[in-house]
């Protein structure tokens, strides 16, 4: 057996803060902590430090210095722009179009507001995990006021259609918000080209910091708040801005938007290698989600006839870090709802793993995950009372 | 520091008595795929008394380790000994389990119940405990967590429907 080893392959969850944005982030808490909303020269320079970190911010996404907001999570950007447009537009209509297999942060959203009135469509995707621009469009009405479809889901990577919804949401009218959260820093996004009015996106999964995220709300739209206090983010959101968790954003992103395409390949051929030697090596796995529109760095492998979080914690006691769609791991004992809008079996849900790689990912990482698999399918697949020959 | 006590890992790792008994005296299984839990329990049994317990579980970590702890547990014991059993025995023998894993020890309760079942059937045996038990009710996780007291379910379609159609037939 080789060397156990600490292996996170849970970057979809949240990356480490590179140190180069932990450095610029430093001086923010200890030396240059003013507030940017006073007008003396230390509060001045924090001032400055967010507008550098908004330009960087709005570099990585195609958009204007201006057209970003800081927010306190990506949760708090999807919460916002659903609110927001539904507020202002009450005049207009009270109908959502979204999917089925959406964050939470949305999913929660639309149905708390539907609770209160507002009509909400949620569009299936196909087996492939993805949607059907065609449907989004036959699902509007002249009551519509808005489409969130999410960029890159989170659990199996798809990447949807993006721009062409653009295009039906702009040739009737409709605003149109983009969960950006995985698609930001994993693969090339530009809101102008994608056509989006509003994105949402998040610090900690582009080697930033936690409790940082940012709304894109194009030049010119009608927007309720959703913060109300002081005149922080051009009097949009309210609140004493998360300084040294700002800058550390604006680092990630620069960093984010130079490396890209390094980080893409990095990530892809790493994937693509451990998906083909699972395949090879392990029986009865398949993949979930179209392989072809996909995060680069997004696995996710419904093991047969074993249970996901004994999976994940055989993995565990190896060192090695990834997630479950099983029921048995969530509070709720609820299977994962991306997997189910799939149509994948609950008893494959239960079985599904998911790994996602990052920068610091290396080959030898990847190697040494692929031996303990290996061992721990095997392990479950010998205690488990369903197998190939039984069937379910 | 996981979600398990040491106790629990321990019998998740090393599980005791895992496998297949070639003619066993009783079989039983208990809870399904759909709901994340399905226990299959075979006993030998010589005098009444339980000679051999051997398991297959599929399930997750508290799955395992109860079925694990269960035939540990009534290895050695009479049938009534084995049937007076309870999960709150297991839960206790595994140092506890967390809340929302109280109905894994449940399902082994139940799945060592449909073993002893099956035997008495097949000698043509009755026992107190056995009273009022039918291990094809399909009872299933809602209820499971209900008895143990636990909040939320196994929501999976199959067994919503599942529950519906036992509910119906009772």
């Amino acid at each position: 057996m080789t060397e156990s080893r600490n292996v996170y392959l849970d970057y979809s969850a949240t990356t480490p803060v590179k140190e180069d944005v932990l450095k610029e982030m430093l001086p923010w808490f200890l030396e240059n902590f003013g507030n940017p909303s006073s007008i003396y020269t230390c509060g001045q320079k924090s001032k400055d430090a967010l507008s550098l970190a908004r330009r960087r911010v709005a570099k990585l996404i195609g958009a204007t210095a201006e057209e970003i907001f800081f927010t306190s999570t990506g949760t708090e950007a999807d919460n916002w722009a659903i609110f927001g447009v539904v507020d202002a537009l009450r005049d207009k209509g009270n109908h959502i179009i979204t999917t089925v297999f959406e964050h939470h942060a949305v999913l929660h959203a639309c149905q708390f507001l539907q609770q209160r009135g507002v009509d909400v469509t949620y569009l299936p995707v196909n087996s492939q995990g993805l949607v059907d621009p065609a449907e989004v469009e036959a699902a509007i009405t002249d009551k519509t006021v808005l489409i969130t479809i999410m960029a890159v889901n989170n659990e199996i990577g798809t990447v949807q259609p993006i721009s062409k919804i653009g295009e039906i949401a702009k040739k009737h009218g409709v605003l149109f918000h983009t969960d950006g959260v995985q698609a930001a820093g994993s693969i090339p996004v530009d809101v102008k080209k994608w056509g989006v009015d509003m994105m949402s996106i998040s610090a900690h999964k582009i080697y930033g910091p936690k409790g940082v995220g940012a709304l894109y709300i194009r030049k010119g739209l009608r927007f309720s708040n959703l913060m109300h206090g002081g005149g922080q983010e051009n009097k949009r959101r309210a609140g004493t801005e998360n300084l040294a968790g700002i800058v550390g954003f604006g680092k990630a992103a620069e960093l984010a938007h130079e490396n890209l395409e390094e980080h893409i390949q990095h990530v892809k051929t790493l994937r693509d290698y451990f998906i083909e030697e699972v395949l090879q090596r392990i029986p009865e796995v398949s993949i979930n989600g179209s392989l072809e529109h996909r995060h680069p760095g997004n696995i996710n492998l419904a093991f047969n006839f074993i249970e996901g979080e004994g999976i994940l914690i055989l993995l565990d006691e190896k060192g090695i870090s990834v997630s479950t769609g099983s029921a048995c791991n969530s509070e709720a004992l609820t299977p994962s709802h991306v997997l189910s809008s799939i149509g994948l079996p609950v008893e494959r849900i239960h079985g599904s793993i998911r790994f996602t790689m990052g920068d610091f990912t290396t080959r030898d990482d990847v190697d040494y995950v692929l031996n303990v698999l290996e061992e721990t399918v095997k392990k479950l697949r010998d205690i488990s009372s369903v197998n190939e020959k039984k069937g379910w | 520091m996981g979600i398990y006590n040491d106790t629990v890992m321990e019998h998740f790792m090393n599980p005791r008595n895992v496998g297949d008994m070639e003619n066993p005296d009783g079989l039983g299984t208990y809870g399904s795929p759909v709901c994340g839990d399905m226990m299959q329990i075979a006993i030998r049994v010589k005098d009444d008394v339980i000679a051999d317990a051997k398991f297959k579980t599929f399930g997750c970590g508290s799955a395992i380790a109860s079925s694990s702890i269960a035939t540990e547990m009534i290895i050695g014991k009479t049938i009534d000994e084995a049937l007076a059993l309870t999960n709150k025995e297991i839960v206790n023998g595994l140092g506890g389990l967390p809340a929302v894993k109280i109905h894994c020890s449940v399902l082994a309760d139940h799945a060592i119940k449909s073993a002893i079942y099956d035997y008495a059937q097949k000698k043509g045996k009755t026992y107190q405990g056995l009273e009022g038990f039918d291990p094809n009710a399909e009872e299933d996780a809602h209820d499971i967590m209900e008895e143990s007291g636990c909040v939320g379910g196994c929501s999976g379609p199959a067994c919503e429907k599942n529950s519906n159609e036992s509910k119906e037939s009772k």
